[in-house]
């Protein structure tokens, strides 16, 4: 070892720690799988976080144990080490690294966001209204948007309208598309309903299209609830007195767990639910069953604290989806003439 | 080199024949000497540690299995909230701040006391109806909504029990701005005018830094908690959305204190930690000033961060993007504290005493909490893990990992001076080899379970997280039974430990020329500083000479 010089071992070292953190960056399997677009943008980011993170790791934890190991007391020596008290071209090197690394790491997380759709919020939003339970917008499963609102609706008295400021809108490739599909989503202790204001639908579990742009506008009804899919690496809270959006396209079939991730009382772990992702066609099929099913129709309860019900007791009303709409309507029409 | 001493003309003052030691029930009074109040602190603190640790062995009990078996959801909800308040509020900072600060701080400016002894001892009397508040409020149910308190749910849940956590807060909160400003005061006016700015040391600067964030974060959130109180109990509606009000604010003004608070938290910690380091390494500190100027950069740049705990909240995008640089720009300065207390240890003679085996377990504990804190700040990861057990994973990498293992290096360095005994070192050897296991099997796999889906805050879980949740709740016993060698030495050394003499790591910080323990005014004569805090390796003459044969990589 003597004969090596030193220069040539931080060379092999410093190899060595790359190609770990590289290895280390694309392998850690860490992350479930990706089923929306967002994903693989966010999995990305992540992993150069996870090799950038390995090899600080490496150096820094490398550096203490070899430090540890070379220069322990050794047995009977009392003496003091090398009055060494700085460095300034070092100190200005390990200023200058991290701040190098994280100014490289904002722009990207700018970029990752923005590609999200970050930035642009309900391009669309003027759909919305502050009350998830009224909210409406275009037809279910078809790109070629059919607006749903109505000119010949009467308008009521202005209610304040307020589109979703908070949350992930369309991204860049999207534009100022409208989504295929709107959900509506209220998030009440302990569940989640959602709500398909074209087709009248309500359920306790999301049915989304694969591949298609989808819309929820997420609502809360009591306390604060945070809608998560992780598998789509989204995740927006649920305000009162607020709407939030998000928007995604999922890229697989298959059923993944929407949790709730903001404390929302005693049962907050067991306010679980699923999202389904369908292919085009069974979401056709899901949809026309559930039509017909919701259209016999729940006679309209009057309001009662939701937090007294159980969930199937609080969806009742929301069955009468129509009656709804049309208020929507009518509020949107105010707020857009 | 030892401190030489002002001659004095004329005979000192005959001291009174007040006793030198303090007698047991001296601790249990309204005693102004900072030396007993810093006690008093750290007895306290140790005593809510335990409670707050018994709590969370609970949950963690809790959570050996998918549902809730054994605590009712409400009463887990309870248990998690006092936990992390009692560890924030009860622990860290009275431990941190008012234990340390207080025993250490006139003694290393070379005061007799601090500024206001009576405003001090007020400070410290204010935190045990604090704690009793708080566990008088299980009585009614224990407050449910998290540390955080967020309405809606902290209005509708348990609310006299949330009442009364709201006035626990306050009066903590009130003790620590009265500590603060005797710590302002004491360090910027009492130094001995023989010690020069450059020499004061680190861990001075570090309070220094913390108070003054203290003064100006706290008063942000008691104004925040009394407009919730004002909320629960008097009808208004700062924060009822269903009456025009509006829950990010709360969210906003709560932060403003508690992101901030972490450095409140972390700081001194930090103080401590370029305190022992240089003792044990044999070394001066490697860059004294990039210490000293990073810990005023993380107090003012933390002002500036809060947003970065509600990216998925209320949070609009230029916002979540200017939180997410101002976040990432923390790490700097942090990371040059970092990188100066490994380079303290280079060239070093290492002495593996159980004050330092914490530092270093600290040091690398906090390498992973603080790359676990960048992947946080950047907003779109943390769209995905906010709120889940990567973040709980995170923030008790830094927080336990950060805090608790410098409270304890502190309590091995300093017990000699306090106590003037020297704690067992084999027991503290076991005590650290179980803490630093216990640390990461508990809180490592956390930052999987986040990564994979399960949310934090919750009773019950998906049966697919049941392994790694068991894991965790292996590794929370281990951390429970770390506790007791310490305990056993604590109590075992101060009774009969062997004597200590007064300096007996050979330091060089004003305090250890005082005898061990220190006298009721410090000192006979007040020390006159010839040299700083940590010229170890100079004026040495064994070493002059060997200074070329420094070892080389
Ligand atoms: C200095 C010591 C630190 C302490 C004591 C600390 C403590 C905490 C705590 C208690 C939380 C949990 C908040 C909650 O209840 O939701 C948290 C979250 C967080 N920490 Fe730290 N932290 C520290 C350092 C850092 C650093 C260095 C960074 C970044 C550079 C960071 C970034 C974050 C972020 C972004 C969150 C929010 C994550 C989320 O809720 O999604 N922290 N931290
Ligand atoms: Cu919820
Ligand atoms: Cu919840």
């Amino acid at each position: 070892m003597k004969q090596i010089p030193a220069s040539l071992l931080t060379l092999i070292a410093g190899i060595g720690i790359t190609l770990i953190s590289f290895w280390v960056g694309q392998h850690h399997n860490l992350l479930p799988e990706q089923a929306s677009e967002q994903a693989p943008l966010v999995d990305n980011f992540f992993n150069v976080m996870v090799t950038i993170g390995t090899g600080l790791f490496l150096v820094v934890e490398g550096a203490i144990v070899l430090f540890i190991i070379q220069f322990r007391q050794r047995k009977g020596d009392e003496s003091d080490g090398v009055p060494i008290e700085g460095s300034f071209s070092l100190e200005v090197l390990w200023t200058s690294i991290p701040a190098i690394i994280v100014v490289g790491l904002g722009v990207y997380s700018v970029v990752v966001y923005e590609q999200m759709g970050g930035f642009s919020l309900s391009a669309h939003g003027g759909m919305a209204h502050g009350h998830a339970s009224v909210l409406v917008a275009q037809a279910p499963g078809d790109a070629a948007v059919t607006p749903l609102i109505s000119e010949t609706t009467t308008p009521t008295e202005p209610t304040p309208t307020d589109a979703p400021q908070y949350g992930i809108g369309a991204t860049p490739l999207e534009g100022s598309q409208a989504a295929d599909l709107v959900v509506n989503v209220t998030g009440l202790q302990y569940a989640w309903i959602f709500n398909y204001p074209n087709s009248g639908i309500t359920a306790g579990e999301l049915h989304v299209p694969v591949g298609k742009d989808v819309q929820l506008i997420i609502s809360a009804q009591d306390v604060i609830h945070s809608f998560w899919v992780p598998q789509f690496r989204l995740k927006q809270d649920a305000i009162p007195g607020q709407t939030t959006e998000l928007r995604f396209v999922a890229t697989k079939p298959g059923t993944y767990p929407v949790v709730c991730t903001e404390l929302c009382g005693g049962y907050h772990g067991s306010m679980r639910s699923e999202v389904v992702v369908h292919s085009p066609e069974e979401f056709d099929v899901w949809l026309h069953e559930n039509q017909i099913a919701q259209a016999s129709g729940v006679a309209q309860t009057v309001a009662v604290n939701p937090v007294d019900l159980t969930p199937s007791e609080f969806l009742a009303p929301y069955a009468d989806a129509l009656g709804i709409q049309s208020e929507a309507i009518a509020s949107l029409h105010s707020h857009h003439s | 080199m030892t401190q030489t001493y002002l001659p004095t003309d004329a005979p000192p003052e005959q001291p009174q024949p007040t006793p030198k030691v303090w007698k047991w029930y001296d601790y249990f009074t309204f005693n102004t000497d900072h030396k007993v109040i810093g006690i008093q602190y750290l007895v306290t603190a140790f005593v809510f540690y335990l409670i707050g640790g018994l709590m969370a062995v609970a949950m963690r009990l809790e959570l050996s299995t998918p549902n809730p078996d054994w605590l009712d959801p409400n009463l887990y909800n309870a248990f998690m909230t006092n936990h992390g308040t009692i560890m924030i509020f009860l622990w860290i900072v009275p431990s941190a701040i008012g234990g340390f600060g207080n025993f250490l701080i006139p003694l290393m400016v070379g005061a007799r006391d601090m500024a206001f002894p009576k405003l001090n001892a007020i400070a410290f009397w204010l935190n045990p109806p604090a704690g009793a508040l708080l566990l008088l409020s299980f009585i009614f149910g224990g407050a449910q909504a998290g540390w955080t308190a967020y309405p809606p749910l902290s209005l509708i849940t348990a609310p006299i029990a949330q009442t009364l956590w709201i006035l626990s807060i306050v009066l903590v909160g009130t003790s620590s701005i009265l500590g603060s400003v005797n710590f302002v005061i004491t360090i910027l006016m009492m130094k001995v005018p023989s010690m020069k700015w450059s020499q004061l040391p680190l861990f001075c600067w570090a309070i220094l830094a913390t108070s003054v964030l203290a003064l100006l974060s706290t008063p942000v959130l008691a104004a925040g908690l009394v407009l919730l109180l004002f909320d629960i109990n008097f009808g208004t509606s700062f924060f009822k959305p269903d009456a025009g009000g509006n829950v990010v604010i709360y969210q906003h003004l709560f932060w403003f204190y508690s992101h901030p608070a972490v450095y409140l938290m972390i700081l001194p910690i930090f103080g401590i930690m370029s305190e022992v380091i240089p003792v044990h390494a044999r070394k001066p500190i490697f860059g004294y000033k990039a210490i000293a100027y990073s810990s005023l950069a993380i107090c003012i740049v933390g002002l500036f961060v809060w947003v970065h705990h509600m990216f998925t909240s209320g949070t609009p995008p230029w916002m979540r993007i200017f939180f997410t640089i101002s976040t990432l720009i923390v790490a700097v300065p942090t990371g040059v504290k970092i990188f100066g207390w490994v380079a303290t240890l280079w060239g070093g003679k290492i002495r593996f005493t159980s004050a330092m085996l914490f530092a270093i377990g600290l040091l690398s504990m906090f390498v992973v909490g603080g790359l676990g804190g960048v992947t946080l700040g950047t907003a779109p990861f943390d769209l995905h893990v906010h709120d889940t057990y990567y973040v709980v994973g995170h923030f008790h990498y830094v927080l336990f990992g950060g805090s608790v293992f410098g409270i304890y290096a502190g309590i091995y360095h300093w017990f000699p001076k306090i106590t003037g005994r020297m704690m067992n070192e084999p027991l503290g050897r076991v005590h650290f080899a179980l803490t630093f296991v216990g640390t990461h099997l508990t809180f490592l796999p956390m930052h999987q379970l986040g990564l994979q889906g399960m949310p934090r805050r919750v009773a019950m879980y998906d049966p697919q997280f049941t392994a790694i949740n068991q894991l965790c709740t292996i590794g929370a016993f281990v951390l429970a039974a770390s506790v007791i060698p310490f305990a056993i030495n604590v109590i075992w050394s101060w009774i009969s430990g062997v004597k200590a003499s007064d300096n007996p790591w050979n330091a060089l910080t004003l305090e250890w020329t005082t005898s061990s323990p220190p006298l009721i005014e410090n000192w006979e004569v007040l020390p006159v500083v010839t040299h700083g805090p940590y010229e170890y390796g100079k004026d040495n003459e064994t070493l002059k000479g060997l200074e070329e044969a420094a070892p080389a990589i």
